[in-house]
């Protein structure tokens, strides 16, 4: 157990717009700002460890759910070296307060506007424009979750795993669920 | 392409507890990344957006700032029913995977070395990254219609693959710089289109 923090309500303060800051940089997702997060939390204030940023990265990426609740397991290790399970079910709010609130105004007011004017042709470019590229993130982005597994020499039955995943999706309508618990049934028992 | 977005009938969601349904069912099944679920149940099941529809949507939400699942639930929440609608999506999204992840903090401790764990989460993270990848093959689909035409959309696109996967380029970059220029070429050939 860490020596419990002494946090007042001015570093509560601090920790709050520090993510307000961070919540309008996010492009790209709240993973873009994780870096910054271990420098403000871990490096500057000291205020949690760094295996407690690992796992909470670790964990919010093993559960179901938006990625983006990784900051909701940061407040609430914020809170657990503060004193205790309500100062950390308080840094939860205080953290995910910060990190979701001005994106989630800035986008309820772009997208309306969006959706007013959609047959203005700048809208209509944007939207046409984008879609290529932002299709190609997507394969990108399971390119690079695939390329974690390591070298596909030695680790080819995951890569295995993915290859086939992929190609059942694309032409099949199983659930997703289904594809989940065999690729996670054959990691326990070893297979890949 | 056409004719089937048009025979399938898009529906909206009913009511507040629907959309906070919908989102409770569409995070929880969220493993590595809730794309491919929001894929699967917005446009498939629930039927409340067609593919292109979707891709466009999520355009927008990829390039503001927030997670994108997270800001098209804002989007979806927000068209139908204000800022209400807002609360209930973004309460679906979190209030279920904020239990399941806290429990799992709570017990991470103990599981975190076991190694048929470990193997699990591997085995997961490999289904995941394929389920992420034909996501985007079957949204890939929805270019056909688009004014761009085929070969323009796919050189771009692959561009696009190459500069984040393989040359990792900054995320921001790629969509300014190349989506920039993508959406520079639409607006002309929606001008030519419109001319014609």
């Amino acid at each position: 157990m860490n020596p419990v923090l002494d946090l007042g309500w001015g570093d509560w303060l601090y920790l709050l717009t520090h993510f307000l800051t961070l919540s309008l940089l996010s492009v790209g997702g709240g993973i873009t700002t994780a870096p910054d997060m271990h420098r403000f939390l871990v490096d500057q204030q000291g205020w949690i460890t760094d295996p407690q940023y690992t796992s909470s990265i670790a964990i919010a990426q093993a559960a179901p759910g938006p990625n983006i609740l990784f900051v909701a397991l940061l407040g609430w290790h914020v809170g657990l070296n503060a004193g205790g399970l309500g100062w950390a079910l308080f840094g939860v709010l205080v953290c995910m307060l910060g990190i979701i609130m001005p994106s989630t105004i800035l986008v309820y007011v772009t997208s309306r506007w969006s959706h007013e004017n959609r047959d203005l042709r700048a809208v209509r470019a944007f939207k046409l424009g984008m879609a290529p590229i932002v299709i190609a993130l997507l394969i990108a982005t399971g390119w690079i979750l695939a390329r974690a597994h390591g070298d596909p020499a030695r680790d080819w039955p995951l890569w295995l795993v993915t290859a086939l995943s992929a190609l059942i999706v694309w032409r099949t309508r199983l659930h997703l669920l289904w594809l989940l618990g065999i690729g996670g049934l054959l990691g326990w028992f070893g297979l890949v | 392409m056409a004719d089937t977005s048009r025979s399938v009938e898009r529906t909206q969601p009913k009511s507040l507890t629907d959309l906070f349904v919908s989102f409770t069912v569409l995070a929880l099944q969220g493993f590595g990344g809730v794309l491919a679920v929001a894929q699967r149940e917005l446009v498939e099941r629930k039927r409340w957006f067609t593919n292109e529809e979707f891709v466009e949507e999520w355009a927008v939400a990829q390039i503001m700032p927030g997670p994108n699942v997270v800001n098209l639930a804002v989007m979806i929440g927000g068209r139908y029913f204000g800022v209400p609608g807002v609360l209930a999506a973004l309460a679906g999204i979190f209030t279920a995977p904020l239990v399941v992840v806290l429990s799992l903090a709570l017990l991470y401790a103990q599981f975190a070395s076991h190694p048929g764990v470990i193997g699990a989460l591997r085995g997961m993270g490999a289904v995941a990254a394929g389920l992420v990848v034909a996501t985007g093959l079957r949204l890939a689909t929805s270019l056909k219609n688009s004014v761009m035409g085929i070969a323009l959309n796919s050189v771009l696109g692959v561009l696009g693959f190459i500069a984040v996967a393989l040359l990792r380029w900054p995320l921001i970059y790629v969509l300014l710089g190349l989506g920039g220029v993508s959406c520079v070429l639409a607006y002309r050939l929606l001008g030519q289109e419109a001319r014609a």
